[in-house]
């Protein structure tokens, strides 16, 4: 019995390594496999967009005779010739009307839900709970239903046709999301360093501003970053108070270059679309570092 | 002159009476602690000091001037937080020198300053870094730091080191009352309010201590004082370490107090100490220290059960049972014989110095008479 048990097993340390090297190709097999399925998944997700940016060098004949992505004969005509439109203006214009929307509606938002959401996290006001209500109410609302006194509002007050009402209501803390989204994150952050602000003869603003602003920076950045990111797609709104031309935003310039010339020039489209989605792009990956950072550096030590 | 007045100040949080009217004075220059059990509303009390809190009624005096409705920059205060609040996004310097570049002083002023007190401090090395980048340690060291940079009237620490480890805080309590006398002599006004619910460092670093329970004073006095004629059962519960035995006794004569169905003899001397006036109902307090073991079947000596035994190396904690009662006493090594073992009859005598008597009803000590 003995001598069975002694040559059943003459070196379990052989044993051992034969049973490790079976657990690491095993290991690797499956991490191959999950890498594998995740990459087939994300280049899933990902074909419309390579597809459209492989096209938007393609002429526009091979669109629609060359299924792949990869164009044959590349071409940089799309972008030229979809660069200069079929108006007067090109897409250059359309960048920069973008931009007066966008600059101005994203300080507004950052100033005024710093304010708002400053307010409503640190001080006691008669009304507070209502007013808070009801500004989580406003979350609730359909855009739809608010689009025509809206409208009718702006008219009155001659703003149609600007920029105006595109971002002022921004400006006025308007977006309830953005106020609800700050005061959440205010409210995990102790009162201590606003209090030793406070003994060190702080003023209200001056604590918001040399304390509490840099201590809400990471939630600040993603406010921008999201506020930036919805008005660049931003299409109803430009659509309905802007008219003429000249001051199209990227997004309606693109449906301009559908609506004008009889044969689509779909290369000219896609071509305009891929330089239209660069800036969030570019902004988003530029933003998603200190996004991180902000959040990892953030936590307070007790 | 930075005198603290404190005259009948009142707290309400809505129907919730905080503090109940409450007067203290401290004096220039003196390090008065606020001590207590959780609840006891004396962090709300100092923060009211700070001006951080509203105050309900009553009046804050700082240096003779009413400072109800002044501001915390306005006051000549300073305050040290529990969890330091240093600000997270600025460095060291800029933590110390905030009040400063707040108030627009000149760039070699705040330099100064800040070499000065980082200098004291000893946290020189540590300007450059960032609050994370700190132990609780030197984070501590960075808010006294920031509060001293202000040389305040007023020092506020808000239970400053009770998120450090115990070695830690023994050698902070050193440092701070190392700090306070130097400030002292170099001629700073350096009045000191210390919140602490831990009476050891109430009783190593106060010059006075200011003893609470729910919102009210219950006594101020300084430590030996307080440790030695506690005015009621909750201070004399409250300080000393193991806590006081109370045992439900009557008294019977002159002398005499009859407690658990036994007979302690405390001398003619003991009968002097008591207030005038008739008494009811009355409680014994004895500290552990102060009960001896006597004798067997020596008159006038509690008789109990030695229940358990606590080996402490210079001195040994005796758990005995009298009726139903259980006593501690903390004899010295020396003096336990060992003869003694569990489940032995022992005799304790009390150390009539030692003994308190208290009224039952209002909890005052009615044997401090002399």
């Amino acid at each position: 019995m003995a001598e069975h048990v002694l040559s059943q097993s003459p070196s379990p340390a052989q044993d051992i390594d034969v049973v490790r090297a079976r657990e690491m190709r095993r290991h690797r097999i499956n991490a191959a496999l999950r890498y594998v399925l995740l990459a087939g998944v994300g280049l899933l997700m990902l074909y419309p967009l390579i597809w459209l940016i492989g096209a938007s060098f393609k002429t526009n004949s091979e669109i629609f005779s060359n299924p792949g992505f990869w164009p044959e004969n590349p071409t940089l005509d799309g972008y030229i010739k979809g660069w200069q439109t079929s108006t007067p203006y090109s897409f250059g214009t359309f960048f920069l009307n973008t931009l007066w929307i966008v600059i101005p509606k994203v300080i507004g938002t950052a100033i005024s839900c710093t304010a708002v959401a400053y307010g409503f996290a640190r001080f006691d006001f008669p009304f507070k709970k209502l007013l808070f209500a009801s500004l989580i109410a406003t979350l609730l609302l359909p855009n739809v239903v608010t689009r025509i006194p809206q409208y009718l509002l702006f008219r009155d007050l001659g703003w149609l046709d600007s920029y105006l009402p595109l971002w002022v209501p921004s400006a006025f803390a308007g977006d309830a999301f953005f106020v609800f989204m700050l005061v959440q994150f205010l409210r995990a952050i102790p009162r201590d360093m606003e209090e030793a602000a406070c003994v060190d003869g702080a003023t209200t603003w001056q604590t918001l501003i040399f304390i509490v602003v840099p201590l809400l920076m990471p939630a600040l950045i993603s406010v921008c970053l999201f506020q930036f990111m919805w008005t660049m797609n931003d299409f109803l709104g430009p659509l309905i108070y802007i008219s003429s031309v000249d001051k199209y935003p990227v997004s309606l310039a693109l449906k301009l270059s559908i609506d004008t010339t009889e044969a689509f020039e779909w290369n000219r489209v896609l071509a305009m679309s891929v330089l239209a989605l660069t800036p969030a792009l570019a902004v988003f990956f530029l933003a998603q570092k200190y996004f991180i950072d902000g959040i990892s550096s953030g936590g307070i030590k007790g | 002159m930075a005198r603290l007045q404190l005259r009948n100040l009142e707290k309400d949080y809505g129907s919730f009476r905080a503090v109940h009217g409450i007067n203290l004075d401290v004096e220039d220059g003196e390090f008065m602690v606020l001590v207590g059990p959780s609840g006891c509303a004396k962090s709300t009390t100092l923060r009211m000091i700070a001006g951080l809190e509203r105050v309900t009624g009553g009046e804050i005096r700082i240096g003779g001037e009413l400072v109800n409705d002044k501001t915390p920059g306005d006051r000549g205060i300073s305050m040290v937080f529990q969890n330091y609040a240093l600000y997270p996004h600025m460095k060291v310097r800029k933590n110390l020198s905030f009040s400063m570049r707040l108030k627009r002083r000149p760039g070699a002023e705040i330099e100064k300053a800040t070499e000065h007190v980082s200098g004291m401090l000893e946290i020189e090395p540590l300007l450059d870094r960032l609050p994370k980048q700190l132990s609780g340690g030197q984070a501590q060291r960075v808010a006294v730091g920031r509060a001293l940079i202000k040389k305040p009237q007023v020092f506020l620490f808000d239970e400053p080191l009770s998120n450090l480890d115990a070695k830690l805080r023994a050698s902070m309590r050193v440092r701070i009352t190392d700090l306070h006398k130097r400030l002292k002599a170099e001629g700073q006004q350096a009045t000191v309010i210390y919140v602490t619910h831990d009476q050891t460092e109430a009783m190593t670093m106060g010059d006075r201590i200011c003893v609470m329970k729910d919102g009210r004073i219950m006594q101020v006095a300084d430590p030996v004082t307080l440790y030695n004629r506690p005015a009621n059962t909750f201070v004399a519960g409250f300080i000393g370490s193991p806590e006081m035995n109370f045992l439900d006794a009557e008294m019977e004569g002159a002398g005499n107090v009859r407690a658990a169905g036994q007979t302690i003899a405390l001398g003619e001397d003991f009968a002097h100490r008591l207030s005038a006036g008739s008494y009811g109902e009355i409680t014994l307090g004895i500290r552990p220290q102060h009960l001896r073991i006597a004798l067997p079947e020596t008159p006038g000596t509690l008789k109990g059960k030695l229940n358990h035994i606590e080996f402490m190396g210079h001195e040994v904690y005796l758990y005995v049972d009298i009726g139903p009662k259980r006593l501690i006493a903390v004899v010295p090594s020396a003096s336990y014989d060992r003869g003694a073992l569990r489940d032995d009859w022992v005799w304790l005598s009390a150390d009539p110095k030692g003994v308190h008597l208290f009224d039952r009803q209002t909890g005052e000590n009615i044997s401090l008479a002399a």
